[in-house]
């Protein structure tokens, strides 16, 4: 290590700055070795993600920034990039370096960020990234020259194979020390003058002071997150600041809206003229010809409704295997640990038909949820994601949302937590609430095990799997369907959002690597497992006590002196004890205290307490039906699967008694429930912490309510006039 | 041919055009601006949605989804391309 170094500090903080989709997540996926998400659509990171590494004996704290065009800061995710760079943040300095990530195929466009970024006085280097790219679109760059001209180093990156990764370290080292900064903008002499009455507005005013680089935002920005960070009230208007100063600049002839974009442009241009040489003719890009159909006015919608469609079919018919093979195990398990526990029947009946019954029965639609994680990392990973926001933008902008929501909504397919998450690229407050608000309704990845089952064992053998299929691309409209009219709802009575500026770079097609994709496979199988083995196997063990005791003997004596007079077999009358002691167990009791509400859906008690049981996690539907079927059979008996016992299950009372519970039209029923009601905890816990508990407590409230009305309205529908 | 003066929003897919001196006081502007959609900049009108918005257009080798909206703060000179 050498001496000269060692006033400069050991611990270096660097951003990591660019436009959207410029690799910046790749690039530092590769410098620090994390696995953050990354895909081919604009806005994937959303927060400030921190990772390191080391260098000539310094460790690098690397900030993986948002994307974004300019620093004028209108969207949350912006501001937090900001914020960043000018220190703004509680307890954060600004950064010693900013690594600025450009495309190489659009290197003046990404170019005038890092102008803005130098105006703050930060020292930068500039990452030529997806080379590959532009050598295969013919563009040629000397770097060497682009470097002399911009004044700082120009590094050449493949993000994607690691090309170039130990030169930018290299060159973080090297400006840190040398703090070197990009040549500057000549600005107008007016442009100075303005800033110094801007100046001693802000001192009159008794807001902290700001360096030039600030001054210059507040300037240029009409809305700049610069002045609010300053303790300039946010009531007050910054007009009557920034009047004098803009007055300068429009006597010069200088209109202050659109001068900083014209003067950093045209500086821009002549800087880079000769260090880059576009192809004479223009190609035809593979991209372009694949858009053609895509993106056509006809063929385009026609070819997302068909892939939609192919996408659930594909769920619904390839996971066939894979399940029966999880289902095998599962019973596997029950009979090699059902003897083990014979002394005990009430700890066979926990370990047999609580934990390995209930888990394993959620378990086993883990093959579903990993195709359709696999279809969706597709769809993001190739680009499409912004095709599919330009195609549908014109139904959103309908209902006040904008084609930004598209993102959030169909990440929420996945799962609502990254989706709501993904709002934040939304500038307008009240489109951004909106959208938080309905992304809960799009069906997410834990839905898929009700719909399977239900369909499996009612639509299926009723309608055949073509069928089948369908049915469970149409559960997947539902919430989309209702999510429409509420938006315009909410928008028209309650938020009132104003029209906002829809703009979405539609990035070239990449070919997605497998690798992501199984990672991003792995991930959810992990958390799908972590749920099944914690919050699952928590509820199922209370549904279990509760569908278990009470268990007096004098019931089973009745059932027994009863029977045993009639003749009956003694397999048949081990099974009706059973079914007597789940109709006189606790969980049937409150059960059938609250089935009422559920009567008009044709729930019956065991449905009921499993929907309510689902609210803090939906797939514990299957978990509370799989023990409850579970305590009814006898543990040592060739345990059959759910589904058969769903189909052979009757009422026992009422004015139905001998007729199946469960029949078409009650299967629809709580597929609709399902779809429509926010049965989530952790959801509604990321819906408070991204707007407020207000608005958490509201969104559960009016899901619940649409679940319910929905569920009677299909029940009614559909035993009354499709007579299903 | 007359001056061709209309609003980007109006082109035809396939059309290219010169970007007119903007108006400022569009929410859209300040962005357009940052990305580089400046007075002077060609632009062409790649596709129009099936639902007829919003469209797609191309400038300095990207290209970006707008709704007309947005798009009728930009005035295009379609003459000076032909
Ligand atoms: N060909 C090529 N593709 C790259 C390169 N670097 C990244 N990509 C791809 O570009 C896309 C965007 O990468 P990200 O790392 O998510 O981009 P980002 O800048 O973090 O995007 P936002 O977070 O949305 O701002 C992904 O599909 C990457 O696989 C590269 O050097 N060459
Ligand atoms: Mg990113």
């Amino acid at each position: 290590m050498t001496t000269g170094l060692s006033s400069a500090p050991r611990t270096l903080r660097v951003a990591l700055m660019g436009n959207p989709n410029t690799g910046k997540t790749t690039l530092f996926n590769r410098l620090t070795g994390s696995r953050q998400k990354i895909g081919n659509y604009p806005g994937v990171t959303v927060e400030k993600k921190f990772g390191s590494w080391e260098y000539g004996g310094r460790t690098v704290v690397l900030v993986d920034l948002p994307g974004t065009y300019s620093l004028a800061a209108a969207s949350p995710d912006e501001r937090v990039a900001l914020d960043f760079l000018t220190g703004n943040l509680a307890g954060e300095q600004p950064p010693d370096a900013v690594i600025c990530v450009v495309d190489a195929s659009n290197i003046v466009r990404n170019l005038f960020l890092a102008s803005q970024v130098a105006d703050l006085g930060l020292p930068l280097v500039i990452a030529l990234n997806m080379a590959d790219a532009a050598d295969k679109a013919g563009i040629i760059i000397d770097t060497a020259l682009l470097s002399r001209r911009l004044g700082v180093p120009v590094v050449r990156t493949v993000a994607t194979k690691g090309d170039g990764i130990e030169a930018l370290e290299k060159a973080v080292n090297h400006v840190v020390d040398d703090r070197s900064l990009m040549a500057c903008v000549p600005w107008p002499e007016s442009v100075d003058r303005a800033m110094a009455r801007l100046a001693e507005g802000v001192d009159e005013a008794g807001v902290q002071r700001l360096s030039p680089g600030e001054l210059r935002r507040v300037l240029f920005d009409p809305r700049s997150a610069v002045l609010e960070r300053a303790g300039w009230p946010a009531d007050a208007d910054p007009a009557l600041l920034l009047a004098p100063a803009r007055g300068i600049l429009a006597a010069d002839g200088i209109q202050p809206a659109s001068a900083e974009a014209l003067l950093r442009y045209e500086h821009l241009g002549h800087l880079t003229a000769d260090a880059i040489r576009f192809p004479e003719k223009r190609r035809r890009t593979w991209t372009e010809r694949v858009d053609a159909v895509l993106t056509h006015r006809v063929w385009g919608m026609a070819v997302f409704i068909l892939m939609m469609f192919l996408v659930f079919q594909s769920i619904y018919s390839w996971a066939g295997p894979f399940m029966e093979a999880i289902e095998t195990g599962v019973a596997w398990v029950q009979e090699l640990v059902a003897p083990w526990l014979e002394p005990w029947p009430a700890l066979q009946s926990l370990a047999v038909d609580g934990v390995v019954g209930g888990v394993g029965g959620v378990v086993i639609f883990l093959p579903q949820i990993l195709i359709l994680f696999f279809f969706i990392a597709l769809l993001e990973d190739t680009g499409y994601m912004a095709r599919g926001a330009f195609l549908m933008d014109r139904i959103f902008g309908w209902c006040g949302l904008n084609g930004k929501s598209f993102v959030p909504m169909l990440s929420s397919y996945a799962c609502a937590i990254p989706g709501i998450l993904a709002t934040r690229t939304i500038e307008d407050p009240r489109a951004r609430l909106t959208t938080i608000l309905v992304a809960p309704l799009m069906s997410c990845s834990a839905r898929l095990p009700v719909y399977t089952l239900l369909i499996g064992a009612f639509i299926e053998p009723a309608y055949g799997a073509a069928a089948a299929g369908l049915t469970l691309f149409a559960m997947h409209f539902v919430g989309l369907a209702v999510a429409v009219p509420v938006a315009w709802g909410m928008n028209k009575f309650i938020l009132r959002t104003h029209p906002q500026p829809f703009l979405l770079e539609i990035p070239p097609y990449r070919r997605p690597r497998l690798r992501d994709i199984l990672w991003r496979m792995w991930e959810r199988a992990r958390e799908f497992l972590v749920r099944a083995g914690t919050v699952i196997v928590a509820i199922t063990v209370i549904i279990w006590a509760l569908v278990y005791f009470p268990r007096p003997d004098s019931v089973g004596a009745r059932v027994e002196s009863e029977l045993a007079a009639s003749g009956a077999g003694v397999e048949d009358i081990s099974r009706r004890i059973d079914a007597a002691y789940i109709e006189q167990s606790y969980l049937a009791r409150a059960g059938r205290a609250v089935q009422p509400l559920f009567e008009p859906a044709g729930f019956d008690w065991k449905i009921t307490v499993g929907v309510l049981a689902s609210f803090p996690a939906r797939e514990v539907i299957i978990a509370t039906l799989g023990t409850i079927y579970g305590v009814g059979t006898d543990a040592d008996e060739e345990s059959d699967d759910l589904r058969s016992a769903l189909a052979r299950d009757v009422w026992t009372g009422g004015r139905r008694a001998g007729e199946p519970v469960f029949t078409v039209p009650v299967a629809l029923a709580i597929m609709v429930f399902f779809a429509l009601c926010l049965q989530c905890g952790a959801t509604v816990a990321v819906m408070a912490k991204e707007s407020n508990w207000g608005w958490a407590v509201f969104a559960f409230c009016y899901m619940t309510f649409l679940a319910w009305a929905g569920a009677v309205l299909t029940y009614q529908l559909g035993t009354r006039w499709l007579a299903l | 041919m007359s001056p061709g003066i209309c609003p980007l929003a109006a082109m035809r897919v396939g059309e290219c055009g010169r970007v007119q001196p903007v108006q400022a006081d569009h929410p859209a502007v300040p962005r357009l601006l940052a990305m580089g959609l400046l007075p002077g900049t060609e632009v062409r009108m790649v596709q129009i949605a099936p639902l007829g918005d919003p469209v797609e257009i191309e400038f300095r080798g990207m290209r970006l989804s707008l709704r007309k909206a947005d798009a009728a703060a930009v005035m295009v000179d379609l003459a000076e391309n032909g």
